[in-house]
């Protein structure tokens, strides 16, 4: 007989902290926000988790790494299911995420969504990555992938990518 | 028809609606005129065939026949979709892309605005989701308008030219049948008729800036939640769903 799973649902979360954003691998999938919820039933386990955009690519390569970490741990079934509401934003990276985002050479998002800058739909500053200057432009509203944009700083002139407030 | 059989015929509305653009805005992948805006197009592409699944995934289950999201795309001919006859116009030039984007973009901000009060839980929640991605769509389409209309001689020209093709194809947008109605009237839907004044109003404020005229015409061609369309569309499905009709298992 099979060993009756005995792992608790913190456990689980530690596990999932593990796993890279597959774009962005300096930071965890609970980092970016996209876990929303754990429970464990039996041998069953159910997680939900919400789309960055909602055509990242990257979904389906996390979803999958989710899936082989909990086959791992011992579940029979693992059922991972999608949840839009409240939609994904921005204000649920951490400060420790942004700052390892900046490391990575990528700005973060400037301010939360709840700012007045952003409510009237003005352009932030963004503070380049590499020097910290703010004499920096965009050059592209879209970048590498759906969630970036593309900066250029006219200072140390390099371009860099700006992870959008959303 | 049911309360179902209504929701379901809903979600394909605007999944096919999304799945489409999608696919236009996909053709332009390599053929951008530089390659921050192919990138640009291509990512918006991304972003609409998630709406698109969305829709079609609720669809399906509402449907309650266990058809997958596939199979609602990639199974059913032109006369059994219903997409906003808008969204299946050639990509034409870049300034006929731009005017069929800036037109959808306007009112797909204003209808989510809308949906995201919806007393269904799955509907609100993709309303959402795809609000602030319409958010950046607009952005980029009326920057466009504007950077074009206002350009080089040539550009406002042809930019013209494309606002006054697409014109006749903006009244399918708001057009409200039974189907509409009654999701309306039970606060699910969003009564398209009401978002008219709003979109006209950004469609002015930006046509001004960017030194365009509205058309005057406005003979509106109709069809789609009937499931008829222009010529266009069965040529595009016809490339779309060939391989997975060639190959109904195949994965990848
Ligand atoms: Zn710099």
């Amino acid at each position: 007989m099979k060993e009756p799973i005995t792992i608790t649902e913190l456990e689980v979360w530690k596990v999932l902290e593990q796993i890279p954003d597959p774009e962005i691998p300096v930071i965890s999938i609970t980092e970016l926000g996209v876990v929303r919820d754990v429970k464990i039933e039996g041998s069953a386990i159910a997680i939900k988790i919400t789309p960055t955009y909602s055509g990242c690519p990257a979904t389906n390569v996390f979803e999958q790494d989710i899936k082989t970490e909990m086959e791992k741990l011992g579940f029979e079934q693992v059922n991972i299911s999608f949840q839009y509401s409240p939609a994904w934003t921005t204000d649920w990276l951490s400060e420790e995420a942004r700052e390892k985002l900046r490391d990575f050479g990528i700005a973060p998002p400037e301010g939360t969504t709840k700012d007045k800058k952003f409510l009237l739909g003005e352009d932030p500053t963004v503070k380049c990555p590499q020097c910290k200057s703010t004499n920096t432009v965009m050059t592209s509203q879209f970048g590498s992938t759906a969630c970036k944009s593309l900066y250029k700083c006219q200072d140390c002139l390099e371009p860099f990518d700006y992870f959008k407030c959303i | 028809m049911t309360a179902q059989e209504i929701l379901f015929q809903y979600c394909l509305r605007m999944g096919d609606t999304h799945n489409v653009l999608a696919h236009r805005m996909g053709e332009w992948c390599t053929n951008g005129h530089i390659l921050e805006e192919d990138i640009a197009m291509t990512n918006i592409a991304l972003d609409h065939i998630g709406t698109s699944r969305a829709w079609l995934i609720y669809g399906g289950d509402v449907e309650g026949k266990g058809r997958t999201e596939d199979d609602l795309a990639f199974h059913r001919d032109e006369r059994s979709y219903f997409n906003m006859l808008i969204t299946e116009l050639p990509n034409g030039n870049f300034a006929d892309t731009i005017a069929r984007n800036f037109m959808f973009d306007a009112f797909a901000l204003l209808y989510y605005s809308e949906l995201a009060n919806s007393s269904d839980e799955t509907l609100a929640g993709i309303a959402q989701k795809a609000i602030k991605e319409a958010k950046y769509h607009l952005k980029h389409s009326s920057n466009w308008m504007v950077r074009l209309g206002d350009g080089t001689e040539e550009s406002h020209q042809k930019m013209q030219i494309a606002i006054n093709e697409v014109w006749r194809f903006t009244g399918n947008m708001f057009e409200m049948d039974d189907i509409d109605q009654n999701l309306a009237d039970a606060g699910i839907g969003v009564d398209c008729e009401k978002l008219k004044d709003a979109w006209m109003s950004t469609i002015v404020n930006t046509l001004k800036d960017a030194t365009l005229t509205i058309p005057e015409n406005n003979y509106m061609l109709t069809g789609s939640k009937k499931g008829v369309h222009t010529e266009a569309l069965g040529h595009m499905l016809a490339e779309m769903q060939s391989l997975a009709r060639a190959y109904p298992d195949a994965k990848w």
